[in-house]
Parts: structure tokens; C-alpha cells; sequence
């Protein structure tokens, strides 16, 4: 017996750190590879050396980076670019892997509540009315939240299973917001507004500027925080409604509390950069492929793979053609496919 | 422990499925509750269990009504079996043993080593080691139910709670099952559970409650409550129950009893 015991923590162990060390390598060493590695690629060209020593000279005292132009693409045009990537790669990754808990289903995405299409509907309707970048992104935050909690108070009308209640309420909210879009759509502006508003909906990260970066950044933290402090109770909420309540779970307020923190997430990531899709639905299969659903593991790793991911598909947006491709039609176009073989490839209950 | 039914009404929006429930349960019973489909075995489950409200009546731990408790209080009190079912989610079967410890956690914290230790406890107690870095979902039912019972037991509740835990299991899984819930009852754990089968209320229950259409239909010992004619009663079946001179280890001097389907000229133990 005591054999067999020392047998199998040897062998729970192992495999832990095994684990482990897959974690740390993803978490750690992928995200800064593709952080530095985006710096270079565009228009301007900005050698390896150029690049460490203007970093060099932001952070190191006494050190004086390249003036000039390099100094501008480098601070003012490119990282924020990049750390917005990341950032929004990261948030939509991270909400889509607690929503996907939370409804007990791994084909659940960020947007599942309306917080896209509100984001939309909000974004739709700064630039009907001509409101500036600062304007549109408020109004599209705003907007995904008003429509997350309008999906929250309308399903607790509902006398049914409570996430049942939540999706079926979530798309008749995302259809009504698509809808008054479209209207919005439909009487703007077709040479100037109509345009703008299609080219927001498909996603971009071209009008990043370091504020904006910074205000979704504490929104991010805000709700991605919490999130992973719940970790655990998030185990245990995706084993469903009654089971969790009988493991001790207050499953009511904590599904408040994940939908106020996916929401946070989501919204702070879609005013940024536009409705990008499948990021959220297709990250946390990666990340529980790897590592397994306990989401002590799976939500660092999500947020690794994630901003990587994101941060890659920018850099492709940046560079493919001389003019920009739109976020979210290549997030779609690299994602239905690679969706297709994570779905080929995986073993039952992994995906 | 003592748990304790008052004058339970249970059912659904007003709709009573049961009432007039009322019983005591001391640490070490076990009490197996038997009826046909439909006739509220779930429904007076998640009444106990807190999952939907009593319409009347009391639910008394030692004496204290546990209608406004926590739900952790509450599953720190009384732990739930579910039938062996799939997650969605490919958790591994020290992870899911370990969620049995949610009740006894904060908000905001991961199970610790001592969590781990009781876990480890729970799966020795059950000696199934074996499954310990296995995947839950690619379990087979049998050993699946043996997980979800160490779960329950890492979360230390005083009463279990077990809907049909044998329904999908193979005869030896049933009998190994069995004999661990009647092993954890002679450690002071009061257990109620649901069943299909008499002899499984014969060979493990020290009480037993039937449950027709009508509501309760009985209350008492095994061999008191059921017999012969309220099975037919009951089920609509002729089964004749024989002693099998197999000395009970429970009730004082009575043999073990057995039920046995009864054929007649239309088949096997129909009316």
C-alpha cells in the first residue's frame, strides 16, 4: 500500500512539473519572441540594433536612443500597436475561456452576450453623429456593456435553466443590436460615414494611440483580474449549475461576476479594435489542449497564446498588402480553417 | 448529527409532488428510497439538498432549519452523488476530487496541500489510487461513480446524498459501490440514496421509504415496509421474497431477504 502510494505522488508529480514547464516555456519565452519580433516588420524599416538601443534608451538611464523619426515609429506607432494587439488577443481570449465554462460549452465565444454587437451598435452610432476616435470608443464600450446588461436582466425573467436563458436572451439582443446597425448603416452617409462604420465593424488597430491603449489596458485589469482570482470556482461552475451548487457554490452571484468581468474584457478589447471574431473561440481549445481545462493553468496560458496569436495576425494585417486588411476578415480566414483541424485532430471532451 | 424532516411538502411551483414527509436519520444510517418513476425521489432529493425550496415543512440540521444557510454551509453539511454523467470539460480525476473541497475554500483561493492531503485520503479510502492521473471523461461509468464518491467524501460532509448510484454500473461495480456506502455508514456518515432494486434496501438500508403516486407509502425497516404485496402494489409486479439464510450483519437476528420474480401462465412477474 505505501508503495503504491509513493508510486503515484511520484507519478502525479512528474507529470505536474512536466506540465509545468510547457506552461512556462508558452507563457514566458512566445509572447516576448513575437513582441520583439513584430517591432521590425512594416513600412519603415527598423534594424534589430536601432530597435534594442532605442528601448535601451527609454529604459536605461543615461543611455540616449536614435533620435528622430525611428523614435516616433518605434514609441508613438508601433508599440502601442503591438501592446494593443496583445492586449486585445489577451482579453478576448481570456473572456471567451470563462464564458465557455460558464455555459458549459467549448464552442461559446466573448460575443455571446451581445457585448460585440452592442459594441457595434455603439460604434455605428458615434460616427453617424460625427463623434471623434476618443467619442467612438466610449460610445462603443458603453454600448457593449448596455447590451450585456440588458441580455443579464432580461434572462432573469426567464424561468428557466439560468444559461439557457442567458444565450437564448444574448441573441435576441445581438440581433436587435445588428439590426439597428444595419439601419444606422442603411441611412448614413454613403461616401463618408457608411464607409467608416463597415471598416470599424470589421476590426482594425490602425488608430491606436498610446492613451487609448492605456484606458482598455486598467478596463482589461479591471475585469481580467478578478477573473483569474475565481480560477478555481470557475473549475467548478463548468461542472453545471446544480453540481456546483451542491460543491458549495453561490453559482447566481458568481455568474454575475463572471459576466461583469468577461464584459469588461470583451468591451474594453472590441473599443479599441473593432469587431474581431473567433480569437475567443478558438484560443481557449489551443490553450486547454495543451494544458488541460483547469483554469489555474488554462487562463495564463490562454492570455499567452492569445496575445501572440493576436499580435500575429497584425503583424500580417500591417504587412501582407501595401494598404491595411481589415482584423477581423483574417482572424476568420486563418481561424475557420485552423478551427477545423483543432476539431479534426481532437480527442472527445478535449475540444 | 441528526437530520431531521418536518412535515416536508415538496414539488414545483406550488405544484406538491410530496408531503406529509416527515423522519429522523442518526449518524451510521442509511436510508434507500424506493418508488416507481415519477413519483418524486429527484424532487424530495433537491429539496434536501437545498436546490429548490420546500413549499412547507422543515429541513433541521441538529434542530437548525437550513432554508437561509450559505451554500457552502450547506455543502459543508451534506454532499450530493450525482449519476455518472460526462463533463464537458476533460478534467483530471485528482482536479475533479479536489472540487469536493470548493465548500471549504474562499472566494478567492485554490485548493491548498492539506486539500490535496484529504484528497488523497478520499482516494485511498475508496482504493483507487490507480485512477489518480487519469482523465475523468474516459473513465468507464463504473470507476467514473467510484471519483464522484471520493469527491463527496474529500468535501466532509456529515449526511450523503446519492441518486441511483448504481443504475449504470455493472454487477460487480453495483456490489463495490454498495459495500463502500455501507462501509462509510459504519464510519458515521448518515446516507440516503435512491434505488430501483429491493435487495439492494434488504442487503444495505436501515430504512427504508416507499414512494408511490399517491405520495409516501411507507416508512420503517426493510423487512417490515417491504413485502410482497406492496411491491405488486407498487411496481405492478408478482415477486415473492425468500430468506436466504444468509445472516444479516445489520438488524439483530434476521436472515437476509431476497426478492424473486414470480412467473405465472402471461410471463415473469406480471400481474
Amino acid at each position: 500500500m505505501k508503495n503504491n502510494n509513493e508510486n503515484r505522488n511520484g507519478l502525479a508529480e512528474s507529470q505536474t512539473e512536466r506540465n509545468l514547464r510547457k506552461v512556462y516555456f508558452v507563457v514566458i519565452l512566445l509572447p516576448i519572441l513575437a513582441f520583439i519580433f513584430s517591432f521590425p516588420l512594416g513600412r519603415y524599416p527598423i534594424s534589430i540594433p536601432d530597435l534594442l538601443s532605442a528601448l535601451a534608451g527609454k529604459i536605461v538611464p543615461f543611455v540616449h536612443g536614435p533620435e528622430g523619426v525611428i523614435n516616433t515609429v518605434i514609441f508613438q506607432v508601433r508599440l502601442p500597436r503591438i501592446i494593443a494587439a496583445m492586449l486585445v488577443g489577451a482579453a478576448l481570449s481570456i473572456a471567451g475561456a470563462a464564458y465557455q465554462g460558464m455555459f458549459k460549452n467549448p464552442l461559446v465565444s466573448p460575443d455571446i452576450l451581445g457585448a460585440s454587437s452592442g459594441a457595434g451598435l455603439g460604434a455605428a452610432l458615434a460616427i453617424f453623429f460625427s463623434l471623434n476616435v476618443v467619442g467612438i470608443q466610449v460610445s462603443a464600450f458603453v454600448f457593449s456593456l448596455l447590451a450585456v446588461i440588458a441580455v443579464y436582466f432580461l434572462s432573469n425573467k426567464i424561468k428557466r435553466d439560468p444559461t439557457l436563458a442567458l444565450v437564448l436572451t444574448g441573441i435576441l439582443v445581438g440581433t436587435l443590436c445588428s439590426s439597428f446597425t444595419s439601419l444606422l448603416k442603411y441611412m448614413a452617409d454613403p461616401y463618408d460615414k457608411l464607409p467608416a462604420i463597415t471598416f470599424w465593424l470589421m476590426g482594425s488597430l490602425a488608430t491606436v494611440s498610446p492613451k487609448n491603449v492605456i484606458s482598455s489596458f486598467v478596463i482589461m485589469l479591471a475585469g481580467g483580474v478578478p477573473l483569474y482570482l475565481l480560477r478555481w470556482r470557475l473549475n467548478v461552475l463548468s461542472l453545471g449549475e446544480e453540481e456546483g451548487k451542491t460543491l458549495g457554490l453561490e453559482t447566481g452571484k458568481l455568474r454575475l461576476a463572471v459576466i461583469i468581468c468577461a464584459s469588461l474584457l470583451t468591451a474594453g478589447a472590441v473599443s479599441i479594435s473593432g469587431l474581431i471574431g473567433w480569437v475567443g473561440l478558438i484560443v481557449p481549445h489551443l490553450a486547454r489542449m495543451l494544458v488541460g481545462p483547469n483554469y489555474k493553468v488554462l487562463l495564463p496560458v490562454s492570455i499567452a497564446i492569445g496575445s501572440v496569436y493576436m499580435l500575429l495576425v497584425d503583424d500580417l494585417a500591417r504587412c501582407l498588402t501595401s494598404a491595411e486588411i481589415p482584423l477581423g476578415i483574417l482572424t476568420s480566414i486563418i481561424g475557420a480553417p485552423f478551427f477545423f483541424a483543432i476539431l479534426l485532430r481532437g480527442k472527445k471532451g478535449l475540444v | 448529527m441528526r437530520f431531521e424532516l418536518k412535515g416536508l411538502k415538496c414539488g414545483y411551483s406550488n405544484q406538491a409532488v410530496l408531503k406529509g414527509i416527515s423522519f429522523t436519520m442518526e449518524p451510521g444510517e442509511v436510508l434507500c428510497v424506493l418508488g416507481p418513476n415519477g413519483t418524486g425521489k429527484t424532487t424530495l432529493f433537491k429539496t434536501i439538498l437545498g436546490l429548490i425550496k420546500p413549499l412547507e415543512g422543515e429541513i433541521l440540521f441538529n434542530g437548525e432549519n437550513s432554508i437561509h444557510w450559505p451554500r457552502s454551509k450547506m455543502a459543508q453539511m451534506i454532499g450530493y452523488i450525482p449519476q455518472a454523467h460526462n463533463t464537458s470539460f476533460p478534467f483530471g480525476v485528482m482536479d475533479m476530487i479536489l472540487m469536493g473541497r470548493t465548500a471549504h475554500l474562499g472566494n478567492f483561493s485554490s485548493p491548498t496541500k492539506k486539500d490535496r492531503r484529504i484528497a488523497e485520503q478520499a482516494i485511498d479510502t475508496l482504493d483507487i489510487s490507480y485512477l489518480a492521473n487519469r482523465i475523468f471523461t474516459e473513465l468507464s461509468g463504473g470507476e467514473k461513480q467510484l471519483v464522484l464518491i471520493a469527491r463527496a467524501l474529500a468535501q466532509e460532509p456529515k449526511i450523503l446524498v446519492m441518486d441511483e448510484p448504481t443504475s449504470a454500473l455493472d454487477f460487480g461495480n453495483q456490489l463495490k459501490v454498495l459495500s463502500q456506502v455501507r462501509q462509510l455508514a459504519h464510519q458515521g456518515l448518515t446516507i440516503i440514496m435512491a434505488s430501483h432494486v429491493p435487495d439492494h434496501a434488504f442487503f444495505y438500508a436501515t430504512k427504508v421509504m416507499l414512494l408511490s403516486q399517491g405520495g409516501l407509502f411507507g416508512l420503517g425497516k426493510a423487512n417490515e415496509i417491504i413485502t410482497e404485496e406492496k411491491l405488486r402494489e407498487l411496481y405492478g409486479v408478482n415477486v415473492k421474497i425468500i430468506q436466504t439464510g444468509i445472516k444479516s450483519d445489520y438488524d439483530d437476528d434476521s436472515e437476509l431477504r431476497m426478492c424473486v420474480p414470480l412467473q405465472n401462465k402471461k410471463g415473469w412477474g406480471l400481474k
